[in-house]
């Protein structure tokens, strides 16, 4: 067993953020080392680093004991450094032999492409896989996992002997990701070095060696996947102090109900979904990435259509098919990508707070009395304690967390009393986090009804009345808020596959 | 088992751009037909070469935008870069007095130079294609004005010179069939830039860029050589354009060119070519171009007012635009 890479003290800035302060790693042939970590631990950073996406900025990279600087992705390939990215990185209108060889196609003279050897070649790698697959169908005709399967056959063919995957089995059911394993432990077999990156606990014991964790781009510790348990891991990811954090669970069975949801259906992605949401609560909604959490949220909200299910908004059913139908019942969606679909960034606080609502402050001939909106946008300015020098500041120049009070002012503006809240702290620092959650939580005070969506558990813990667990577009069970439940119990949930029931019972 | 029944293994093959390719197809034999019933004029030999003719100059010029289009760009530019390669060649040939090979040189050279500027812009300054290339065709029309002294440049000194598209070299070999060099070159060129598309590693990057550019640059391909490449080769082609247009008027109008790209464009877009990149063809661009002058040939024979003409070409962009919408939906 050789050592393939040693990474050490690596720090990387980006503005505003501290993403990696001294982290380390380092991986020998021949194993499976996993990488975890809650989402922003710094994971993906650190391989983008080793695949050279970004340049650190300060430590040392080896491979195979020679310092390196990775200086792209090119540099990387001619190392043995294959990656996967965690979004499929193809291109739609080529086949999958294309693809493959995408920047490396057999020539023959003039530039003249040698397409029978690329079709030949595709088609050995994927005979070594083990896999069928028409290397001469156009990617964007294949599923997600077909794809990810091109991914990997890819990686394989820079004879990589550094492979990285960055969540491979996001989107592969059990059998394809059954299939998967069987390569990895045929490379692992051959002396491969293999970096797994995957927040399913399950698949990090079955196939992963060693485990190293990270905790807000710091480098927490490695252990033996064999003989640490899972607890142990999911403490050294959220680090002690975090999970003590007491919840205030107000007693709502007075409240009148909200919301209440039945038989929601849409396709794969979501399967009779039913719940209740009290006026005052907070229903957290936790899950694995793509369990289908943020999609039951677009389905209520009309952005998504809607198989089947009903929607009962303050005890009157409602037709919602689309989010206009929605806000009119009082229902509004803070979206995990505040920046494309919440903000529009190059304008005014004062117009993004109006953005939903001007239609109250115009006149009959369409103009806006901008004197009014400024005086209400000033007014949730001071309420949400939003920093910025003053309501025409562009959305843009602030800090996460402020933009995501903005959002938030926007849909309160707009008499939204049952709110969707999806990543409500994706890429808002620690501190501003802390200030968002008082902020919901008065809001539930106030007796609005709130959804929260994380796939932080922590987040999820420390927030939620009552939290809502997913798996696989299906909703596992639905369990208290408060000490008595802890991660294991909504792991444990969120990893309940339909599967694995169905051979159990079979 | 209460679970829906499992969704079809794969989804039907998505609609390609041969669908489209066939759509356009199928729309100029209906108009073909449509044309010859309505007047028996339209038929004639002298008529389709007259049509062909006129396609030659916005073929080549719809085939130097499929490149770029595919790629996921736009070139505004090619129409007044036409004329800039005109006006070099006279500037060779006709001021200078230079032999007849190195005023072709000179076309194709300023044509794949200025393209090769506006790859530049937009691969290494990052400037958008719209802005960069609607620089370039104001830059370039003002240079045609300045250098021309704003006065068309005659090739009556360089013998040959009309030949390049008026003459016949198929009507040596065929004498029925005087078909113009201009349209040879033409079908020629199609021949050539079809088999660059899909046999070469430029044309692979072509696709593979308005497919997906960071994927691509993710690969270890240096994507930025690659446009600047695809952008001085499609330039090179309005050199040849120029040639054409140069030639046919045996002078080079310096005032020409503004117009000519967008129904250099409208011949792409109807010819089944992705605005959004990725997928195009040059059989698809020269059915389109051919649309386009059928349309407005037989629309002429049928006596429409001129001003009719163009608000039906229009109405055809605006439709093959919506087809091609209506495809992508589909495939999702």
């Amino acid at each position: 067993m050789t050592e393939l890479v040693r990474m050490t003290a690596i720090d990387k800035r980006f503005p505003g953020v501290h993403a990696l302060k001294s982290a380390q790693f380092d991986l020998v042939s021949g194993e499976v080392h996993a990488l975890m970590g809650e989402n922003g631990a710094g994971k993906s950073t650190l391989m983008k680093i080793l695949s050279g996406i970004y340049q650190p900025d300060g430590g040392t990279v080896a491979v195979e004991g020679k310092s390196v600087t990775v200086q792209g992705p090119r540099a990387a390939q001619s190392l043995g450094i294959g990656i996967i990215h965690q979004e499929l990185a193809l291109m739609n209108d080529l086949t999958v032999a294309q693809n493959i060889f995408i920047g490396r196609e057999p020539r023959r003279s003039f530039g003249r492409l040698d397409e029978g050897k690329l079709n030949e070649d595709a088609e050995s790698i994927f005979k070594a896989m083990n896999v069928a697959m028409d290397v001469r169908a156009e990617v964007r005709t294949l599923s997600v996992a077909r794809q990810q399967m091109v991914e990997i056959a890819k990686a394989l063919s820079y004879r990589s002997r550094i492979l990285i995957m960055d969540e491979p089995t996001a989107a592969l059911n059990d059998a394809e990701t059954n299939e998967l394993f069987a390569i990895i432990r045929r490379l692992k077999s051959e002396g491969v070095g293999v970096v797994y990156i995957s927040h399913k606990m399950d698949e990090i014991r079955r196939i992963s060696d060693r485990v190293t964790v990270m905790r807000d781009g710091a480098y927490v510790g490695t252990v033996a996947a064999a003989d640490t348990p899972i607890s142990t891991i999911i403490s050294m990811m959220v680090g002690r102090d975090l999970e003590n954090t007491d919840v205030d669970i107000p007693d709502l069975s007075a409240a009148p109900l909200a919301l209440e949801v039945r038989g929601l259906n849409r396709g794969r992605t979501i399967r009779d979904v039913s719940f209740t949401l009290r006026r005052g609560e907070i229903l957290g909604f936790a899950g694995l990435m793509g369990a289908g959490r943020t999609e039951v949220a677009r389905a209520i909200f009309g952005a998504d259509v809607r198989d089947s299910g009903e929607i009962i908004v303050h005890g009157k059913p409602c037709t919602i098919r689309s989010p206009k139908d929605a806000v009119g019942v009082g229902i509004g969606y803070l979206s995990e990508d505040r920046k494309h679909y919440g903000l529009a960034l190059g304008l005014d606080v004062r117009s993004n707070i109006g953005m939903t609502s001007l239609f109250r402050f115009q006149n009959r001939f369409g103009v806006v009395n901008d004197n009014a909106l400024a005086v209400v946008a000033k007014d949730y300015i001071a309420k949400l304690a939003i920093r910025t020098p003053t309501d025409r500041q562009e959305v843009r120049l602030l800090s996460g967390g402020n933009q995501q009070k903005i959002v938030i002012a926007k849909w309160l503006l707009r008499d939204c009393d049952i709110l969707f809240f999806d990543e409500p702290t994706r890429g808002i620092d620690v501190g501003a986090k802390a200030e968002i959650y008082r902020l919901l939580q008065s809001l539930a005070a106030q007796g609005k009804a709130i959804v929260v969506i994380s796939s932080e558990l922590p987040e999820v813990l420390r927030l939620s009345h009552r939290i809502a667990v997913m798996c696989e577009g299906r909703l596992t069970g639905i369990l208290p808020g408060g000490a008595a439940t802890t991660q294991e119990h909504i792991m444990r949930l969120a990893t309940l596959r339909q599967g694995a029931l169905e051979e159990a019972t079979a | 088992m209460t679970t829906a029944p499992a969704a079809p293994v794969a989804a039907a093959k998505a609609p390609s751009g041969a669908q489209q390719k066939i759509l356009a197809f199928a729309s100029l034999i209906v108009l073909l037909v449509f044309f010859s019933v309505a007047s028996e004029n339209f038929l004639q030999t002298s008529n389709i070469l007259a049509i062909l003719q006129a396609t030659s100059v916005n073929g080549v010029l719809a085939i130097a935008a499929t490149l770029v289009i595919i790629t996921g760009g736009i070139d505004l530019s090619v129409g007044t870069l036409m004329t800039f390669c005109a006006v070099m060649a006279g500037v060779v040939l006709t001021y200078m007095g230079l032999p007849l090979p190195l005023g072709i040189l000179a076309a194709l050279g300023t044509g794949a130079l200025c393209g090769l500027i506006s790859g530049a812009l937009i691969a290494k300054m990052k400037i958008p294609p719209f802005i960069a290339t609607l620089g370039m065709m104001l830059i370039l029309k003002g240079l045609s004005l300045v250098i021309s002294g704003t006065k068309p440049i005659y090739f009556n000194d360089t013998p040959g010179f009309s030949e390049i598209s008026t003459g016949s070299l198929i009507g040596v070999f065929l004498p029925g069939v005087p078909v113009p060099n201009g349209v040879l070159i033409l079908f020629l060129l199609a021949l050539v830039m079809g088999y660059v598309l899909n046999r070469t590693v430029l044309g692979r990057y072509t696709f593979a860029l308005g497919s997906n550019e960071e994927a691509v640059r993710l690969s270890g391909v240096n994507t930025d050589a690659w446009k600047m490449a695809i952008y001085a080769l499609s330039g090179a082609i309005c050199g040849i354009a120029g040639l054409i247009i140069a030639s046919r008027l045996n002078s080079a109008q310096p005032a020409l060119g503004l117009g000519y790209e967008l129904d250099a464009i409208a011949a792409v877009v109807i010819g089944g070519t992705s605005l959004a990149g990725g997928r195009g063809s040059i059989l698809g661009t020269i059915i389109g171009a051919l649309i386009m002058s059928v349309l407005l040939n037989g629309l002429r024979i049928m006596s429409v007012a001129q001003e009719w003409q163009t608000v039906v070409t229009g109405l055809i962009i605006i439709a093959a635009v919506y087809a091609d919408m209506l495809r992508r939906r589909r495939a999702g």
